[in-house]
């Protein structure tokens, strides 16, 4: 089951037609809250029940080191997994890890994407080649070899 | 008389609608007062109520005291009302609409004699029957022979004189008490510490949930009146996201809004009431339940809806449509459940927005364009799947007519869903896949 707060102004909506393929729609519960605040204090309230395996935020203002700190801390007594969706540059500092995600053209592959582990407190950081596998129903990592040889004959 | 008609003889006539949920409501609520008279009250019709008076009048001073009584009490509080008191339900009746005023115990026939026929409870059609033959008066009625009446009139007309007069017996059956879900605890010394509130909190819940168990039904809004010393009242609603009659759970859900009473100088009584009550039958629990129990997703919902609002949790339900923004529904959470099926031929986008202009000729998708500043050239493209719009609904987005959707995969790596509308060549992006 999984929770995502978004601020209610937010035009832009997940569709679940186009989530079905990676997950059932039915587990998804959305949050509309009223402001930035109420994201935060929603997200930690979810996080810190542990009812629920993921909670995903979406957030338009930076996050403070204080609110970072009491997600972080809600994870951990809930043992439930938070997601911030945050904007280019606003990330907090108390976060653990830190993800880019952008898609990736690939002449061979509609569902190709660089994950970008930009910041990481306990490894190092990476980028990964990722590729969404539908008959299995999970993702699989792309050889970065093959990726480049296929990107330069498409450009070609 | 039709309101045309009405109006003509009286043109300042006021009208108001007729509220017959309304009516009832009132009624019910006059049933409740007027129990301070007897135990025995009943519905009469929509606009009356039969009070079986037998043993309590003397409470009152007699039966003259206590009508006088009821009669001043509902004047002021503005209402007109006509009592008619005697022997029987029948003859009440038929004093109460058409005489007004008090039958002797056993002097029912005289006080009866002049009333019209149609005080008799008789449909519309046998008072016209008993009128066209010179029957105007209960007395002429009850004077002719048993047997004639009986045949000429049929038995209806015959069984109403008799019930009327006392000769058949007819019982009064009294409204039962609409259940009451609140409960109440008054403290002998006022109390202040939050721990304290949430333990008065716990008596209260036990005897309400046992409340609630014996009608089979659920507490959905619960409201805790704290009634401070200084007879400031502090409350606390808490709206719950399922029904629910189990008090282990409910009372921690309370504990975020006990936290917030202001006690000021202590409270003295504390009223737990439940607004909104639903049914809630009891149900089998089976092995597969107790692995998949919602219970602490519906707790959490509960938690989160006091905080931002229980309608504010939605969920997403399948919609028969092919327009891709009504091909689904966003209900609230609390207010219904995950059925249907999903599943879609043709691919469609992870996010959907409101289409965005982008400047392009021609019916297939651009080579190169623009979109939120940012330049795109086209790596592939899959379409088009037309999708045209449903004549049967107005909707404004969809006056441009039929449109051929588009997958647009960029070098950029973004994957637009572009559509056109042939009708009137324009280009937009509504949605970008994962």
């Amino acid at each position: 089951m999984a929770i995502w707060f978004v601020e209610h102004w937010v035009q832009e909506v997940l569709n679940p037609i186009g989530l079905h393929t990676h997950c059932d729609p039915h587990q998804v519960l959305i949050g509309k809250c009223s402001g930035a605040a109420d994201v935060l204090a929603a997200a930690e309230e979810a996080l810190r029940s542990g009812v629920v395996s993921l909670v995903i935020a979406e957030l338009t203002q930076p996050l403070s080191l204080t609110a970072g700190r009491r997600l972080q801390l809600a994870s951990e007594a809930g043992a439930s997994t938070g997601l911030m969706i945050v904007r280019d540059g606003m990330g907090s500092n108390a976060t653990q890890t830190r993800w880019h995600v952008s898609p990736v053209f690939a002449s061979d592959d509609s569902t190709q994407m660089r994950w970008s582990l930009n910041k990481n407190k306990s490894g190092t950081k990476m980028a990964w080649d990722i590729r969404w596998d539908e008959a299995a129903h999970c993702v699989s990592v792309v050889s970065e070899d093959v990726e480049r040889v296929g990107s330069s004959q498409a450009a070609s | 008389m039709g309101l045309a008609d009405a109006r003509s003889f009286c043109p300042d006539l006021r009208t108001v609608e007729h509220h017959p949920q309304a009516d009832q409501a009132f009624q019910i609520g006059l049933i409740r007062w007027a129990k301070r008279y007897c135990p025995w009250v009943g519905k009469n019709g929509g606009d009356g109520l039969s009070l079986d008076v037998a043993g309590s009048a003397h409470l009152f001073g007699g039966e003259d005291a206590m009508l006088s009584d009821m009669q001043m009490r509902l004047m002021r509080s503005k209402l007109t009302v006509c009592i008619g008191l005697a022997d029987t339900i029948g003859a009440a009746w038929a004093l109460a609409r058409f005489g007004e005023g008090l039958a002797q115990t056993g002097k029912t026939r005289q006080a009866l004699h002049a009333l019209p026929v149609a005080s008799l409870r008789i449909t519309p059609k046998e008072d016209i029957i008993l009128q066209r033959l010179g029957l105007k008066t209960i007395g002429q009625l009850a004077d002719l022979p048993r047997a004639t009446v009986g045949q000429r009139f049929g038995a209806s007309v015959l069984m109403r004189l008799d019930q009327a007069l006392g000769d058949q017996a007819e019982s009064l059956s009294p409204e039962a008490n609409p259940p009451n879900y609140a409960t109440r605890l008054t403290l002998p010394e006022p109390i202040g510490l939050a721990k304290d509130v949430m333990a008065g909190v716990e008596r209260l819940l036990w005897p309400l949930c046992e409340k609630l168990a014996q009608t089979m039904s659920g507490a959905r809004v619960l409201s805790l009146i704290c009634r401070r010393v200084d007879g400031a009242d502090q409350c606390v609603e808490l709206r719950l996201a399922r029904a629910l009659r189990d008090p282990s759970r409910i009372l921690p859900l309370f504990a975020k809004g006990v936290d917030g009473i202001d006690a000021g100088f202590g409270i003295d009584q504390l009223r737990l009431v439940a607004i909104q009550v639903e049914a809630l039958p009891a149900e089998q629990v089976t092995q597969y339940d107790k692995g998949h129990s919602t219970d602490g997703l519906h707790d959490l919902m509960t938690r989160l809806g006091n905080r931002i609002g229980l309608e504010n949790i939605q969920r997403f339900l399948p919609a028969d449509s092919h327009i891709p923004e009504r091909s689904f529904i966003i209900s609230p959470a609390a207010w219904s459940d995950p059925v249907g099926p999903w599943g879609y031929a043709n691919p469609r986008p992870l996010r959907l927005f409101p289409p965005e202009p982008v400047v392009a000729h021609g019916n297939r998708p651009p080579n190169k364009f623009k979109w939120r500043a940012m330049s795109f050239t086209v790596g592939r493209i899959t379409g088009p799947e037309r999708i045209a719009p449903e004549w049967w609904l107005d909707d404004e987005n969809w006056r441009h007519g039929v449109r051929d959707y588009w997958k647009v995969e960029t070098r950029e790596g973004h994957r637009l869903w572009m559509f056109h509308t042939p009708q009137n060549p324009n280009w937009f992006v509504q949605g970008v896949f994962a």
